[in-house]
């Protein structure tokens, strides 16, 4: 009780001033030194775990809260996934923490380098909780700051409340709240920031990183598209389809497939296989289905509702559209043709919306795509081995799945990140290590080898030495040495 | 304006045509750039001598001669650099397959300094061009010539549709960086730096910013002459042979055991006279301070009188010739100009301390620089830099080799800088590292699926953990 009261008058005073003590307080614990050890890294994982483990009940209600999401979404999505991560930074840390040694040419003989990682300092995570940011930074060996979502309340504060019950809070801290402690974060200096969201509060982060020079990690968004070739398992298809779409979070996840892209042939029959997996998931009554998420509240409820009552688009509802505003529900809904100008196709939706584009022949979705902002991901179902080549070699997007969706987020071997508006770096696996680490560079020379060349004054005979050295022609270089004996 | 928009335009145009994708025209790019530089030698070293008064060595040493082996390298890892990379996959997924591809971002604005006009454009040049993109080039104003060469030359060798040289001053950056990229790479100062990152972000345009700072030099007791003359050699050449201190890697200052200092300034005016002569205004092989405004920027750090009672050696400024002689400081105060901005020309201090184990706290309180230098051969000592101390890269017993290293990455950390190239890194700077998995229709998991219960939640948590034996059980219905 005490301390939730403290929360909360921390959280009444959060300006500027205040987060420049919390970051100073930081720093102390960093330049200490005990972050980076690993014993330090092993114990703050490992409490991780313990905390996963003993506590899922009550994150799976605060996500209920947040979200009504099913349980099995938050056990498995949320809990296992992040869980997943940390047992591998514990088997694979020792390894990750171990320079990498570099093999130097003759040029710079006698000498040894190596890539040594070290953590940046105190970094700070503007992000949902769950993401492996918090794995990553950890492993790395960094001290940080979690700034949660505010638009998922129960989730922010169950946070706050287990971080302070089973991490290092001399190193680990949370902030809670909305926009004036975010800024009042962003005015800081920090070692490294990573945001996840929108682009538009992603350009904020980067300016304000851009201040001090602080590097940052964005993990954006987009339209991430889906092209349905025709001669494909369709039962399958649209079954992947549809968990990559409504079976995580209802469609307000980062990678949700946005939108499809067919031919005007294929349509119908994809239109057809859709519904009756829809049905076969979610019921004749989708609304009341309780392995469906809610909308995460009414400023977001109200901005679906105005992509559906956008005029050019409420006629091309071919499936679903019901909605219940008091329960902040709105049902898996297809829409066919929308006009490409319309509000539903011009920005991210976020949602259980599912537009239908059609096209005349299927390489022409590639255009598509193309003439677009870059999503995060792209998905394309085929059993054609061409377009999957020109899929891949002509699509840019973060990442590409063929003949699934949403699962490369459960790959710890694959990179996971955007590239331009759908943002910059990557995480998972080793990836989140190293988004967290700087590689520094150390090379060791021997006193020997000093050849008199590198140094004034200079003449033209040094110059044809030069150039045979620099060229890393061994035989050159045996001449030079020879021809030059005295040191 | 208009000049620039259009030219933008025109690279855009190339990279969707997707020549720049080949690896047939990034090789004929790679080899064009080395045909350049062997044609061009003279007028390289006729161009860095009036900008900078390099001599032909220096510069064939820190420019052409360090482009032509970074040129021959790419050209030589290129296909290996371009092959998809593939990744294992966890067997819960099988069949599938996994890879990372690299691709080119786009259109790219590369942004480079005045003390290696050169080298700064053409580096990351090579590494733009190996991994696709078409290229902005904009070299600095300050190096007059060296930026006429760069526009003159480019076009004839280069393919001009997709390589193009912009010239003038702050308001050209200001208009190019009003501009959209797909990548920016600005070498330079991290005042500058912050602005470009600002203008960045509006695209949400990733930076690669190679910077500066004040990069120390520890000097641990020596027992050996023959080592102590070598490294006193080394540090003159870390300082004063390279474009005569303005140089972002160079030696700033030096940390050394107080005991130590008068023979290490022996050494140095000794090592000095014999580089450069009595009179190093004479000297053919030492360059000079890049114009006016630096010059006086060096002459202020002087003036301050605690800092001018500190100099031991040299102090001569020539403001007709823009030079300045190697000069050498002796504990001037910390709290002075010439100790918190990086110095950026031939003025050397030494800071004593009474063990050289405070080096190490003395480089942390102070923002982390690009480089660090330890001349020492206590292996613990060693140990205590490499893990105490953080900067971009970290050098034992000697000065600017890294340069010629194609497998270190070359970049900062904090204040010196974001992101690194070199080798194989200016290839992945360059590019999007595309994560591509594939799956089959073949293998269905059902749990995967809603509605939910209880039997798909305890498949699900079995396969997350990637508990295949408890998996199996499970779906044998032997697991309870």
């Amino acid at each position: 009780m005490g301390s939730e009261e403290e929360t909360k008058k921390k959280n009444e005073v959060f300006d500027a001033e205040a987060a420049s003590l919390f970051v100073k307080e930081l720093r102390g614990t960093f330049a200490s030194g005990k972050t980076k050890s690993y014993g330090w890294r092993v114990s703050q994982l490992k409490s991780l775990m313990k905390m996963l483990n003993e506590r899922e009940p009550d994150i799976v209600d605060a996500l209920r809260q947040d979200l009504d999401k099913p349980e099995l979404e938050s056990s498995i999505y949320e809990v296992a996934l992040l869980k997943t991560s940390i047992k591998s930074a514990l088997k694979e840390l020792k390894h990750w923490m171990t320079p990498e040694k570099a093999k130097t040419s003759i040029t710079t003989f006698p000498s040894s380098a190596e890539i040594v990682p070290e953590p940046f300092g105190v970094v700070l995570i503007i992000s949902p909780w769950n993401y492996p940011f918090f794995v990553g930074a950890i492993a790395a060996g960094n001290a940080l700051v979690l700034k949660p979502s505010e638009v998922a309340p129960a989730s922010s504060s169950l946070l706050a409340k287990l971080v302070g019950e089973y991490m290092d809070l001399s190193s680990i801290r949370v902030v809670e709240g909305a926009v004036a402690e975010t800024s009042a974060l962003l005015d800081q200096k920090w070692d490294k920031i990573c945001y996840t969201g929108n682009s538009r509060v992603a350009r904020i982060v980067m300016a304000a990183a851009a201040k001090h020079l602080t590097p940052v990690l964005l993990e954006l968004g987009g339209k991430s598209p889906v092209v349905f070739d025709s001669g494909i398992n369709l039962k399958v298809a649209c079954r992947r389809m549809i968990m990559g779409k409504w079976g995580c979070n209802n469609g307000q996840a980062c990678i949700s497939p946005d939108h499809i892209i067919t031919t005007k042939d294929y349509a119908p029959k994809l239109l057809e296989s859709l519904k009756n997996e829809l049905e076969n998931f979610y019921g004749k009554n989708p609304l009341e289905s309780k392995d469906l998420s809610r909308i995460v509240n009414s400023n977001h409820f109200a901005r679906l509702s105005k992509l559906l009552d956008d005029d050019k688009v409420s006629g091309k509802i071919v499936h679903g559209g019901e909605r219940d505003k008091n329960k902040l529900r709105i049902a898996p809904t297809l829409l066919l043709d929308v006009p490409r100008d319309s509000l539903i196709m011009s920005e991210e939706i976020f949602g259980p919306l599912l537009p239908i584009l059609t096209v005349d022949k299927i390489e022409d979705s590639f255009d598509i795509i193309n003439s677009g902002t870059k999503p995060l991901a792209a998905y394309l179902f085929t059993n054609n081995k061409k377009l999957k080549q020109q899929f891949v070699e002509t699509v840019s997007a973060g990442g590409l799945v063929i003949n699934d969706t949403a699962v490369h987020l459960a790959v710890h071997s694959l990179p996971f990140g955007g590239v331009q508006e759908s943002g910059m770096g990557a995480y998972h696996g080793k990836f989140s290590f190293d988004v967290f680490s700087h590689k520094k560079a150390v090379l060791s020379r021997g006193f020997i080898g000093d050849v008199p060349v590198r140094y004034p004054p200079y003449t033209k005979g040094k110059l044809r030495l030069l150039k045979v050295l620099i060229s890393g022609s061994l035989l050159g270089i045996i001449r030079a040495l020879l021809g030059w004996s005295k040191a | 304006m208009g000049e620039i928009e259009d030219k933008l335009a025109e690279l855009r145009q190339t990279f969707r045509s997707g020549i720049t994708k080949s690896v047939a025209w990034r090789k004929n790019q790679l080899r064009a750039l080395i045909e350049l530089l062997q044609d061009n030698e003279d007028k390289i070293f006729k161009a860095l001598h009036q900008d900078l008064g390099k001599h032909p060595v220096e510069t064939y040493r820190d420019e052409i001669g360090l482009i032509k082996k970074s040129a021959k390298y790419a050209l030589s890892c290129l296909d290996k650099w371009m092959a998809p990379k593939k990744r294992r996959l966890p067997l819960l997924f099988f069949p599938a397959s996994g890879e990372v591809v690299s691709e080119p971002f786009g259109v790219v604005l590369i942004c480079s300094a005045w003390n290696f006009p050169i080298n700064l454009a053409l580096e990351p040049l090579i590494g733009a061009i190996a991994a696709g993109n078409t290229v902005m080039l904009k070299p600095s104003e300050l190096a007059v010539e060296c930026a006429s060469f760069l526009a003159e030359t480019i076009p004839l060798y280069l393919d001009c549709k997709a390589i193009k040289v912009t010239n003038g001053g702050v308001d050209v950056c200001e208009q190019l960086l009003q501009q959209k990229w797909n990548k920016i790479f600005f070498t330079g100062s991290p005042r500058v730096g912050s602005i470009v990152m600002s203008a960045a972000a509006k695209h949400l345009t990733p930076v690669t910013l190679e910077l500066g700072g004040k990069c120390p030099a520890i000097l641990d007791t020596l027992s050996s002459p023959l080592d102590i003359k070598v490294t006193v050699k080394r540090i003159i050449g870390g300082k004063f042979a390279s474009c005569n201190g303005q140089v972002c890697i160079g030696v700033d200052y030096i940390l050394v055991e107080k005991k130590f200092a008068a023979t290490l300034i022996e050494l140095l005016k000794t090592t000095i006279k014999k580089f450069y002569g009595e009179n190093p205004k004479d000297s053919k092989s030492i360059s000079r301070i890049i114009n006016e405004y630096h010059f006086e920027r060096l002459r202020k750090l002087l003036e301050d009188p605690l800092v001018a009672d500190a100099i031991v050696h040299g102090g001569l400024l020539d403001k007709e010739n823009l030079f300045i002689e190697p000069t050498i400081l002796l504990d001037p105060p910390l709290d002075a100009e010439i100790m918190t901005e990086e110095i950026f020309g031939p003025i050397l201090p030494i800071i004593t301390l009474n063990n050289i184990q405070e080096s190490i706290e003395f480089i942390n309180s102070r923002p982390k620089p690009l480089v660090i230098y330890a001349f020492t051969k206590d292996e613990t000592f060693k140990k205590q830099i490499v893990s105490g101390t953080s900067s971009g890269s970290l050098i034992f017993n000697d000065t600017l080799v890294q340069q010629l290293c194609d497998v270190l990455p070359f970049g900062g950390v904090g204040q010196s800088g974001i992101g690194r190239y070199h080798g194989h890194y200016s290839f992945e700077t360059f590019s999007h590292e595309k994560a591509i998995m594939q799956r089959s229709f073949f293998l269905e998991l059902e749990p995967r699926y809603p509605p939910w219960n209880d039997f798909k939640m305890k498949f699900l948590r079995l396969a997350y953990d990637f508990d295949y034996f408890n998996l199996l059980l499970l779906l044998l219905g032997l697991k309870r």
